[in-house]
């Protein structure tokens, strides 16, 4: 399989000594929808500059489709679409001008920019909006225009730096359901996120990068097989008095109709529902504690600083 | 502008008398147009190069294949546009003032035109560099506008001490100014055909200066 993008050996030290990537190593495989994640100041966002041309690098090897941004960098440009953090677009003009202006940078024709255009702003919900000048949006109708934006020439790769940020659950939502049919469709996506809930339900595979370091890069169902144990909640129909008492499990009282208990992978839940049924206990019901990536990359971010 | 024709060629120029054998209010419009697309050109593209640095759209562009030689042409033409605009209209003020008659239609077109590439070009270098609102005030409050007034808009350099009409050869903008006023009044201070040299190789200078700045990103990546 073709890789979509492959990073060699990436270094940066920015001009104070700040060294943001100290050897970041990445594979994409084409077609994949991939999360990139890690804390603040980890270098994600010095990644995707540098991959995008907004931020030169310090050492090291990044090809696009096979295109090397050194020696190919008009090529590789070409096959990439980026959707940045900050609002990055003229707050002063239309919506539609952004996107058509955006097309021409590529070389794309008017006429077809145009058609273009309206087609990506039907779909990503802003056709009404068309004419209004890009200040006057919502912060949510901002992040689908740089969608529609970095989709506009149509790139195979399409990277996005935390695009739902500040976005309402509903818009959140469409943004995902969008980009999943984007992906279908043939799109690579590369997705940094601080929902993990997002990457979790999006992703097939995931790096994590740390003090700009990749410490993990695999398939998303291989990371989650390393969680060994899961917190759950369970509600309770009537209330009590104190923990019961289960061998292999260690519950603990929230409140009186609110229990936690942790759970070993290897151990299932059926065995932990038959003992309280024995006990007497109704559970109605449960819900984990946290959500299993959140869980696991708090895990590898602080082993990794330990 | 209009005051400048008002107060130096009608209310002060009345009393000056002649100057290379003309009116003085007909002396200082080429050199009142060509400060007027002077300061244009320049503040049309380090406003809005600075202003599309300042909210981050000039990545629109860099993330794109965009050649580097065509961004800075494409800010080049916004800022010479503007400047010969607002020339053209400065022209048609003076022409409540004086009797233009312009004597060489090529030389006076090639002048304008070359000045206003040159410091839309500037202007650019400007932006480049600038990191606030300030930066990109300094140059024109401290740079430009003594180098215009200095630059034989309103006087000959002839009339300077023999000292100074040598200090003053060091302003580019004299070069371009009586240049331009060859073109429109047949009388220049210095020669036209170095003027025109030296106009020429600042453009070149300046062009390329911009394009070595945006390959390696100074002041626009990280």
């Amino acid at each position: 399989m073709t890789t979509a993008l492959q990073i060699r050996g990436l270094r940066k030290t920015y001009p104070n000594g700040t060294e943001a990537l100290k050897g970041v190593d990445l594979d994409v495989a084409e077609g994949d929808f991939f999360a990139l994640l890690g804390p603040n100041g980890a270098g994600k966002s010095t990644t995707i500059g540098i991959v995008c041309a907004l931020v030169n690098k310090s050492g090291g090897e990044v090809r696009v489709f096979g295109y090397d941004i050194d020696k190919q960098p008009d090529a590789a440009k070409s096959c990439i679409g980026v959707v940045p953090q900050e609002f990055n677009f003229n707050q002063f003009e239309p919506v539609e001008e952004i996107v058509i202006n955006q097309a021409g940078y590529y070389g794309i024709p008017r006429s077809n920019a145009v058609a273009r255009t309206h087609s990506l702003l039907k779909k990503l919900g802003l056709w009404e909006k068309r004419r209004v000048m890009a200040r006057e949006l919502s912060g949510g109708q901002k992040r689908r225009l740089m969608i529609a934006r970095a989709l506009v020439h149509e790139p195979k790769l399409l990277i996005l730096d935390e695009p739902t940020a500040g976005v309402d659950i509903e818009i959140r939502r469409f943004m995902w359901e969008f980009l999943s049919k984007i992906n279908n469709e043939g799109t690579t996506i590369i997705l940094t996120t601080h929902y993990l809930e997002e990457a979790e339900s999006l992703c097939k595979h995931i790096a994590i990068i740390d003090r700009g370091e990749t410490i993990e890069n695999t398939a998303m169902k291989d990371l989650l097989l390393k969680l060994n144990v899961e917190t759950f909640v369970l509600n309770l129909k009537h209330p009590l008095a104190e923990c019961p008492q289960i061998s292999n499990y260690e519950f603990r009282r929230l409140d009186e109709n609110t229990l936690e208990v942790d759970i070993e992978k290897s151990r299932g839940i059926n065995e932990l529902f038959a003992q309280l049924s024995e006990q007497g206990i109704h559970v109605l019901s449960m819900r984990n504690k946290t959500n299993r990536l959140e869980e696991l990359f708090l895990r590898i971010v602080a082993g990794e600083a330990a | 502008m209009s005051l400048y024709f008002v107060i130096f060629g009608n209310l002060i120029g009345s009393r000056l008398g002649e100057i290379n054998g003309m009116r003085y209010i007909d002396f200082i419009v080429p050199g009142i147009i060509l400060m007027a697309v002077i300061n244009n050109a320049y503040s049309n593209v380090v406003s809005s190069f600075f202003s599309a640095k300042f909210q981050r759209h000039v990545e629109e562009m860099l993330v794109s294949p965009t050649p580097n030689y065509l961004i800075i042409l494409g800010y080049m033409s916004g800022g010479m546009a503007r400047g010969l605009t607002v020339g053209l209209v400065v022209t048609l003020v003076a022409m409540f003032f004086s009797d233009l008659q312009v004597q060489n239609i090529a030389l006076t077109f090639t002048v304008v035109l070359l000045t206003s590439m040159l410091f839309s070009l500037a202007g650019f270098i400007n932006a480049v560099f600038a990191k606030s609102f300030d930066d990109i005030s300094i140059i024109p409050t401290f740079v430009l506008t003594p180098l215009t007034y200095l630059g034989g808009v309103f006087f000959s350099i002839n009339m300077l001490p023999e000292m100074w009409q040598k200090v003053s050869l060091l302003n580019p903008v004299l070069y371009m100014v009586n240049a331009f006023r060859a073109g429109m009044l047949g009388v220049s201070d210095i020669d036209v055909t170095m003027a025109l040299f030296i106009i020429v190789l600042f453009v070149v200078a300046l062009f390329m200066v911009a394009l070595y700045l945006m390959k390696h990103g100074i002041g626009i990546r990280n």
